[in-house]
């Protein structure tokens, strides 16, 4: 491109953007219908933005924004196994390369955290960390959709909403649970009863944490002023960076507990032999 | 209302929304592709493997034949000094044939020696008789003279 062209290209590219804010600062906003704390509130609790389940249920946005991830997420490993996987080599191009590091990092985990029993945790923390992931970077797309009040609501991240926490938070606590219970029986049920704060810490962290940046971006889109440039960094980046974090977190926090009261305890040595033995060394003497 | 709007329903649809999609990334995602990490791995294991078997047999091989080597020069030098001896034997045993053969020949040629000579001197005894008595037939035929003369004169026509 040559330097007029260039120069072209710039101007008019700075007066779309100049015209576009000048149009949606006179065209307005009815957002301001809502207070801030009702959209806060809203965002939280979802109690006037329940959308329809195929009519037969009125369901949180983020019931919705689980569905349309799982559907994504299970058609993309559709094509990927019918299409790629046939396709793998011993030495992999790049898309291989990235499936195959995506599988082993949590493979990895799983076993760096639990070494003697990994198999079901590596699946389970690699479905996990992938549903986390791909759901928190789901709210970034903004897909719009209409609640039973007939108002529109963007669908945000699945594991935003309590229940889905909840949910996230509950399961991986009976999978540590059941690797406590197949590592050490009754024992292992013990351990894992000892960490009973446990769902709860692991729900609201995975809440709080995802709640915290649908937050701050709906505090932001709030205000028209701050519509501008700051979306990149706190939509985008905020969001990528805590997806980033979410999914570690959780995914090492339960392979780590998973680990810790799945692994069999050594039985001392009996005492009797002890005493036997010390006996037969006194005799002789 | 339930704090913070929890809903067993809604907890029960999204737990359900979860077990699909593991099931489904276990099943379509995960599970392959770990084979396939896990096949190349004990492909390259074997490959490892067969190798490491290769560089202990060449290993065994070097050290078995080394050990030929050794057990070759080993052999080579009993094998020599056996030669040694051998051929020494065979030596004094040649020299000792050969002093025998020359005693043999010796007194062989001592033998023969001493049969020519006897022979000689029978011959020469055997002429000088033929001689004489040749002379004292002459002598007796002719009894002319002084039968020293003649005989002398005899004597010296014989000579060359």
């Amino acid at each position: 491109m040559s330097g007029k062209k260039r120069r072209v290209f710039l101007l008019v590219w700075l007066c779309l953007i100049a015209a576009l804010a000048i149009a949606a600062l006179l065209v307005g906003s009815n957002g301001e219908k809502e207070s801030v704390t009702e959209v806060m509130r809203d965002a939280v609790l979802h109690e006037n933005d329940a959308v329809s389940l195929f009519g037969l249920l009125e369901v949180n946005p983020a019931v919705i924004s689980g569905f349309l991830v799982t559907l994504v997420l299970l058609a993309f490993a559709a094509c990927v196994r019918i299409f790629a996987v046939p396709k793998f080599k011993l030495v992999p191009g790049k898309f291989q390369m990235l499936l195959e590091q995506l599988v082993s990092f949590f493979d990895n985990l799983a076993k760096g955290n639990s070494p003697h029993r990994n198999g079901f945790l590596g699946a389970y923390i690699f479905a996990a960390g992938v549903y986390i992931f791909i759901g928190t970077l789901f709210e970034l797309l903004g897909i719009q959709v209409v609640t039973t009040a007939g108002t529109s609501v963007a669908l945000p991240a699945p594991l935003s909403d309590i229940n889905g926490a909840i949910m996230m938070g509950c399961l991986s606590y009976l999978v540590i649970l059941s690797g406590g219970i197949a590592g050490n029986g009754l024992k292992g049920v013990g351990l894992t009863l000892k960490d009973f704060s446990l769902p709860i810490s692991m729900s609201f962290r995975l809440f709080g944490a995802l709640l915290s940046g649908l937050l701050v971006t709906e505090l932001v889109y709030y205000y028209m002023h701050l519509s501008f440039v700051l979306p990149v960094v706190v939509g985008v980046l905020f969001t990528l960076l805590h997806a980033l974090i979410q999914t570690y977190v959780l995914t090492m926090l339960t392979s780590l507990f998973y680990g810790e009261v799945s692994e069999r305890s050594e039985k001392p040595p009996k005492e009797k032999k002890k005493r036997g033995g010390k006996k037969a060394q006194a005799s002789p003497g | 209302m339930v704090p913070l709007n929890i809903d067993w329903q809604q907890i029960l649809l999204h737990l359900m929304n979860f077990v699909i999609l593991a099931g489904g990334l276990y099943l379509l995602l995960y599970k392959p592709v770990k084979k396939f990490m896990d096949s190349r791995q004990a492909h390259y294991h074997e490959m490892a493997q067969t190798a490491q078997e290769k560089l202990e047999e060449a290993a065994g091989l070097k050290n078995q034949y080394e050990q030929q080597l050794k057990d070759s020069e080993v052999e080579l030098g009993k094998l020599k000094a056996q030669a040694m001896t051998e051929a020494d034997a065979a030596a004094k045993q040649r020299l000792a044939q050969a002093e025998e053969q020359r005693q043999q020949v010796l007194e062989r040629a001592k033998k023969e020696a001493q049969a020519e000579k006897e022979r000689i001197l029978q011959q020469a005894g055997g002429e000088i008789e033929g001689i004489i008595s040749q002379a004292i037939d002459n002598l007796l035929a002719s009894k002319t003279g002084d039968p020293i003369n003649d005989f002398l004169d005899q004597v010296e026509g014989q000579q060359p």
